[in-house]
């Protein structure tokens, strides 16, 4: 168990946010087929919220600040914030598509601390990386970036979403990872987009090719741990909760509406209207969240999985239930296990036409 | 044998939580907790008070221990943080303490 991970535990035990990620921005420079945004500036903080807001954050407790997206240096004073983030000394960590980082923005993020960049890469192969992206010529700058953030010292992480369009080129994308000295993640979660369309789900990957990621020991590692059989729950498993949204992680959208975790578009409160500290103490939403124990789980609680399952309950909440499964972890224990989950025996999953829950704005 | 100062990295983050201090280094993602003890001398790390008259004024008196016995601790803990670059030293005081947001020359 390593220190942070104890260090999170106790987060939990005292009730503080220990890691948040903001999304400063949906505008994005790249139009990714599988992406779950609306790209379009709704209202977005301004330079002087978002600073009040990291105060407000640093004052709560939170440590780990993750600034994503859209494309964070699609705002102007990107650098401006994250100057703000390191003087109120929290871990910053960024994700962007780095297409526009070059030598002088690279250095600037080594002067102010960042720890972590990680970069969306999705094929080694410029035809198949700029086709997904809708930005010609954006593989070849994302690299390019790259090699600048590593010539800083700077640590980077190769995110690669897997999906039909590049099922086939992770084992590419892990050698381009090796070569440019960056550590590879793969992520094979399409998820819907923010409006309920779910239209673009139609790109996740087969349940063939899950299997075989699933089983791939470049990938993985240790297979036959990864897809071993899981235990009999015990009592700790249902005590269990299901993830840390809401319990020590938040999501916070450009616009000031706090949620569980950006994977789980539940409107828990509007910083333009409350403090941080009020949603994060008061909110009912995420009262609700923090009181769901496996146990609860009407379905998951009787499933042979429940002690090793992944079930992301922003998933469950975005296919109509926050306490019921999540239909593609389902297909991801099944494929790493070969064994069915409960949902899966009683028939359970999603018709195509199906609308899912969106993300609302709260109302004044 | 000469004075050494103190320094607290700019390339850190911290956070306290539940009184204990959290560090982690940018540059090596080393991640610390320190003791009631390792966080007065953390904070005490302004760069122009002396580590001797750090433990003297702010350890030996606020945690009753004896001066030779906090030397030695603060000592080790110094160096071992200076080994991942979280904490600077200097045989002369700092001139300022570097701000995280401030670019390098």
């Amino acid at each position: 168990m390593s220190l942070l991970y104890e260090m999170n535990q106790k987060a939990l035990a005292l009730g503080v946010p220990f890691d948040v990620q903001f999304d400063i921005t949906y505008r994005c420079n790249e139009r990714c087929v599988h992406c779950y945004l609306d790209h379009d500036d709704h209202g977005e903080l301004t330079t002087a919220e978002i600073k009040d807001v990291l105060d407000q954050l640093a004052d709560a407790g939170v440590f780990l600040l993750t600034f994503s997206g859209g494309e964070v240096f699609m705002r102007r004073d990107f650098f401006e914030l994250v100057e703000h983030a390191r003087k109120l000394l929290f871990n910053v960590k960024i994700k962007t598509n780095a297409v526009m980082i070059r030598e002088a923005e690279a250095q600037r993020l080594r002067s102010l601390g960042v720890e972590q960049i990680q970069i969306s890469i999705y094929s080694h192969r410029p035809e198949v990386h700029d086709a997904i992206t809708k930005l010609p010529g954006s593989l070849k700058r994302s690299i390019g970036a790259i090699r600048f953030l590593k010539s800083q010292g700077l640590k980077v992480i190769m995110a690669n979403v897997l999906m039909t369009a590049n099922m086939h080129d992770h084992a590419g994308v892990q050698a381009l990872a090796r070569e440019l000295g960056v550590r590879y993640s793969l992520d094979p979660t399409i998820t819907p987009k923010m409006d309920g369309d779910r239209s673009i789900l139609k790109l996740r990957i087969p349940g063939t090719e899950l299997n075989q990621v699933f089983h791939n020991e470049d990938l993985i590692g240790d297979v036959d741990k990864f897809c071993a059989p899981p235990k009999a729950a015990d009592e700790d498993d249902l005590d269990a909760y299901p993830c840390s949204a809401g319990h020590t992680t938040c999501y916070i959208s450009p616009y000031g509406d706090v949620f569980p975790c950006v994977q789980f578009p539940l409107p828990s409160g509007n910083l333009r209207r409350q403090s941080f500290l009020d949603i994060w103490k008061n909110s009912p939403q995420l009262a609700e969240v923090r009181g769901i124990h496996a146990r609860d789980l009407p379905v998951c609680s009787t499933c042979s999985h429940v002690s090793a399952c992944t079930r992301c309950p922003g998933l469950a909440y975005m296919e109509g239930n926050m306490r019921g499964p999540s239909v593609s972890d389902c297909e991801k224990s099944y494929y790493r296990t070969g064994i069915p989950s409960a949902n899966m025996m009683r028939g359970g999953g999603l018709s195509s036409g199906e609308r899912l829950i969106q993300i609302q704005s709260l109302t004044a | 044998m000469s004075e050494k100062y103190i320094s607290r990295s700019s390339a850190i983050a911290a956070r306290m939580l539940g009184g204990e201090m959290m560090i982690m280094s940018a540059v090596d993602s080393t991640f610390f907790t320190l003791n009631e003890v390792a966080t007065a001398i953390w904070h005490a790390a302004d760069g122009r008070t002396p580590l001797d008259e750090i433990v003297r004024t702010r350890i030996c008196q606020e945690f009753e221990v004896d001066m030779e016995t906090a030397a030695r601790d603060a000592e080790q803990f110094v160096n071992e943080l200076s080994s991942h670059g979280i904490m600077l030293l200097s045989d002369q005081p700092f001139e300022s303490a570097p701000s995280p947001g401030a670019p390098t020359a």
